[in-house]
């Protein structure tokens, strides 16, 4: 897959400023979203962050996570996703790496052609 | 408006069962419909929690299967999902049919069957409630217990210990409990020792997979008094949810579903935290206790853990929390759950405890869904 193939992070940003990742219908604002934003392009800040031994079928063992901030010009969106390593601390910075495959699609009990099974894990800077 | 009676509770033996859920549901309700002295024909409506026997079992349509076992047609039915606090949706239900005057004589059944599946299994029924976001990353429960306990500890400057001790008070109540699937105490070094399950959470630290279940009868004061002087109100009752994305939250160790539902449940019975007596919390990780004691403002902020410390929530203690063991050894049974804490409360509060019994006139049960993500907060009271 060349760069270009590559899906962006994609957050919604909606009038009054405030981004969500994931994005919704109608934002904090009460708005509906008025444009998209790429969090790939950016670094953020674990808020906190786990390793759990014991994860659902089709998750590998072990699953390290983390609860992260990134800085969008100013304005703060939190997102979650893997870590590509448990050699982490509060506070550390991380930039999003793409993986094919996260989780092994229909292991589990969601339907696989319900949601995309690609996304963005985190890696230390 | 008058007020609603709780007229009768029951609650099933907890844990690995051979029954299936018809079976169990059934229990629950022959029996709760014996405490009380009620005949099933006398039911006007009749809630069924419960969060996926459709996915554990197969069984969809329990609340008119439990209906024709009980012999309470026409009985108006319905099941309440709520995930993780379906109980507390069921109190919720169960009360509002009766203060809205709709039914008379209401009866709530809570229950799951869930250990014929593995944990791993289990662990991802429980998950299916997460975003997709979530979802694909492997996000579970117990994980984002370990994200908020890694947060907690370090925000608020609380030892790993005093979690362990959750854990350690709440075995230690289980004991007294005949239908809680743990009756038996851990030391401190047990739980610190266990195996890591999401860092910095171990075993220890996580309720069990459960089967079980657990009733309710609720009618108005008035019908509850033709068959018994033995019963309790619902002085207070309040429902929220947060963001179901649990990451979007401004402050992860806060849940604002506790906040919001309690805020509404004490204005309701004209209370305040001092005034609440017992507490039946949803421990189904030690880290929620915190969270819960202090968002329901029993505590400040990141001081619920030295609540726990000092013994002020021990069944000795000046708020004692979770005399039944909690979720973390009486079970997890997850439409039981939310019900289960309620029966906690009418067995104290009707004296009816045993070696359980603290002195308490005001109970309080709150019931949490997903991480926080639907909250019921239930005040009950001697009438």
């Amino acid at each position: 897959m060349s760069d270009d193939d590559i899906p962006p992070m994609e957050a919604y940003r909606y009038a009054d400023g405030s981004i969500t990742y994931p994005g919704h219908p109608i934002g904090p604002d009460g708005g509906e979203p008025v444009e998209t934003v790429d969090l790939s392009e950016h670094t953020a800040e674990i808020i906190t962050w786990t390793s759990n031994t014991a994860p659902p079928p089709g998750v590998r063992q072990p699953n390290h996570l983390a609860i992260v901030e990134f800085d969008v010009e100013g304005q703060p969106v939190r997102a979650i996703g893997q870590l590509t390593t448990d050699d982490v601390e509060i506070g550390d910075e991380v930039r999003p790496v793409y993986a094919d495959e996260l989780r092994e699609p229909g292991a589990g009990i969601r339907e696989p052609e319900s949601q995309d099974w690609d996304g963005y894990r985190f890696e230390p800077v | 408006m008058e007020r609603v009676a709780i007229i009768g509770a029951s609650m099933t033996q907890f844990g690995q069962r051979d029954a299936w859920i018809r079976e169990l549901l059934a229990e629950a309700g022959q029996a709760v419909l014996e405490d009380a002295g009620v005949s099933s024909d006398a039911i006007d409506h009749l809630y069924v929690s419960n969060m996926a026997s459709g996915e554990f079992e197969g069984q969809t349509g329990v609340p008119n299967a439990l209906a024709h076992d009980l012999a309470a047609m026409p009985a108006y039915t319905a099941r309440i999902d709520q995930t993780s606090s379906s109980g507390g949706a069921g109190v919720y239900a169960a009360w509002q049919s009766v203060a809205s005057g709709a039914s008379e004589m209401t009866m709530l059944v809570g229950g799951e069957k869930m250990t014929h599946r593995s944990t791993a299994e289990a662990t991802d029924v429980i998950a299916s409630l997460t975003h997709p976001v979530e979802y694909k990353h492997g996000v579970t429960l117990p994980s984002f217990a370990g994200l908020t306990a890694r947060l907690y500890l370090e925000k608020y400057d609380a030892p790993r210990e005093s979690l362990g001790k959750v854990a350690v008070k709440n075995h230690r109540n289980g004991v007294d409990n005949p239908h809680a699937q743990f009756r038996k105490e851990v030391d401190l070094e047990t739980v610190l020792d266990s195996p890591t399950v999401a860092d910095p959470l171990r075993l220890y630290d996580f309720c069990p997979i459960t089967d079980g279940s657990a009733a309710l009868l609720l009618c108005p004061e008035s019908v509850a008094r033709e068959y018994t002087d033995d019963y309790v109100v619902v002085s207070g009752i309040g429902g929220a949810t947060d963001t179901h994305v649990v990451h979007e939250r401004a402050d992860p160790t806060t849940m604002r579903g506790v906040v919001e539902s309690s805020e509404i449940a004490y204005e309701m019975a004209d209370r305040d935290p001092d005034d609440v007596d017992v507490a039946e919390l949803h421990d189904m990780f030690t880290i929620l206790e915190f969270l819960q004691s202090e968002d329901l403002g029993f505590f400040e902020k990141g001081e619920g853990w030295k609540a726990v410390e000092e013994g002020v929530t021990d069944r000795d203690g000046d708020l004692p929390i979770n005399t039944s063991g909690g979720l973390k050894s009486k079970g997890h049974p997850l439409g039981a759950s939310g019900v289960a804490q309620v029966y906690e409360i009418y067995e104290q509060l009707t004296d009816d405890a045993g070696p359980r019994q603290v002195d308490a006139d005001v109970g309080l049960a709150c019931n949490v869904g997903g991480f926080g993500n639907c909250v019921t907060t239930t005040i009950v009271e001697r009438p």
